[in-house]
């Protein structure tokens, strides 16, 4: 080739404007929309394969890894919640609201009174490590069938105690994830209260999607029809904070 | 006849701006958390059988650190890169493309065969079989489209977890969900070592009429030649 730049020069050149180009491109609307677009066929293909009850992986005891490392909030940085933490969360409260007919206030004894799930399951992070933890608590869907979910109730939202890089911490499902099977609020990793790194007293398991959906320091589950006022209106910390998708199965 | 069927032409050039934004995007990725391990589990480098090298800003899309944003091009361009695949093997099934010109005859494995290939190769003697393609060229075709591109589609897949409950075996396949995630990586790799000899074997070939070809089509010399 003789240009007067070189070929590689050239090449570099055509990379940049490419990369730029894509920069750019994901900025319009067009995009964006092409963007949810794409993650919206994602999650109708993956419901549409497998019923929709259908389990993600269940592992025997042995495949537990030896060590569950936390991740983003590793601790909740307030006088409240070390007090809290040193009493045991014998004061610690778990609302059920919103648009429920009965609203619960429920201690970490009334939790554990319920039925319970153990499950042996995969954690996957958005970042691309996984880990695989003993989980128990009961099933999400016992306390939405308790305070009685109204027939205008689209998303199921988890508010957290934490705060990271200054904001609140929360996450959302629709109704199809918050009623699953093994959507369950966990107190227990391996058979262990759950450590401070991993979301003391309390944590949400949302088995067939990433991590980051798994809200820690669980506080209240808010029964919502729409996603709009929450927050920045995404539906969840990284949702509206960086842009990850609110569908996390991919 | 032409050289190359329409089907291929389009599907060619479609799976080419696939290829670079998924790879590129997959860049970005793996800058996340460029750790790579066997098994169902790993999330500390001690159980790493691979620390990835950090990609530079001028290799990734976009060109910054974004898992998020990486994360919309990958989940986005997955869909006409595995309906291409599909598209380019229901398409050459169909039109005799790979019965004709990719299908390997067992005398074609034979090590001397196999050697012959090899040196005329070296001498980038590129158009020395009776068939459309050589023995190598249908070897690294063949490796490409039954092997590194659905095995990107399928470790693909295999990593997801919300894919995972249709088709657990999946995970099985490839050894657990690391293992799947690290043959994403290699499959990657793969295609991108493909394409750069690729590239460089059209530029050392006859650059011009073969790009040309792919375009429009181009004549079937090699009906001639035989």
């Amino acid at each position: 080739m003789s240009l007067p730049v070189g070929r590689r020069g050239f090449l570099a050149g055509i990379g940049a404007l490419f990369v730029s180009g894509c920069s750019k491109m994901a900025e319009t609307d067009t995009a964006q929309s092409l963007f949810s677009a794409a993650q919206g066929w994602h999650q109708k293909v993956h419901r549409s394969l497998a019923d929709r009850k259908a389990l993600a992986r269940e592992y025997p005891r042995s495949a537990i890894s030896p060590f569950f490392r936390g991740n983003g909030s590793r601790t909740v940085d307030t006088d409240a919640y070390r007090a809290s933490l040193a009493s045991g969360f014998a004061d610690w409260r778990l609302e059920v609201r919103g648009l429920v007919d009965t609203p619960l206030s429920l201690s970490l004894d009334n939790l554990r009174a319920l039925p319970q799930r153990t499950q042996i399951t995969r954690h996957d992070c958005v970042e691309g490590w996984s880990a695989i933890g003993e989980w128990t608590g009961p099933q999400l869907s016992t306390l939405l069938d308790a305070a009685g979910v109204q027939d205008s109730a689209k998303f199921v939202v988890f508010r957290c105690a934490d705060t990271y890089v200054g904001r609140k911490y929360y996450e959302s499902v629709d109704m199809v994830d918050a009623f699953h099977p093994q959507t369950i609020i966990a107190h227990s990793l391996n058979g262990e209260p759950l450590p401070e790194r991993n979301g003391a007293p309390l944590r949400m398991r949302i088995e067939r999607q990433l991590g980051y959906k798994h809200a820690k320091y669980l506080t209240a589950i808010e029964v919502v029809d729409t996603l709009d006022d929450i927050g920045g209106g995404k539906g969840g910390y990284w949702e509206d904070r960086l842009g990850y998708q609110w569908y996390a199965g991919i | 006849m032409k050289k190359h069927a329409l089907s291929t032409r389009i599907w060619h050039w479609l799976n080419l701006v696939c290829l670079v934004i998924l790879f590129m995007s997959g860049l970005n990725i793996s800058n996340a958390h460029p750790y790579l391990y066997w098994g169902e589990w790993g999330f500390s480098p001690s159980q790493a059988w691979l620390e990835v090298p950090r990609f530079p800003g001028w290799m990734t899309i976009p060109d910054y650190y974004s898992l998020a944003k990486a994360r919309d091009w990958h989940v986005l361009m997955a869909w006409p890169f595995a309906l291409g695949l599909l598209f380019m093997w229901v398409a050459m099934l169909a039109n005799g493309h790979f019965w004709r010109d990719l299908r390997t005859a067992p005398r074609e494995w034979r090590p001397k065969a196999v050697w012959h290939d090899v040196v005329e190769h070296l001498k980038l003697n590129f158009e020395h079989g009776p068939a459309k393609y050589n023995f190598l060229q249908k070897l690294a075709y063949g490796l490409v489209l039954g092997v590194f591109l659905p095995g990107m589609v399928f470790t693909g897949l295999a990593i997801s977890p919300g894919f995972e409950p249709a088709a657990p075996w999946l995970v099985d396949l490839f050894g657990g969900r690391q293992s799947a995630r690290s043959l994403h990586f290699l499959f990657a790799f793969g295609l991108f070592g493909f394409l750069v000899v690729h590239v460089v074997l059209v530029l050392l070939n006859k650059p011009w009429s073969l790009m040309r070809d792919m375009i429009t089509g181009g004549s079937n010399r090699w009906g001639d030649k035989s």
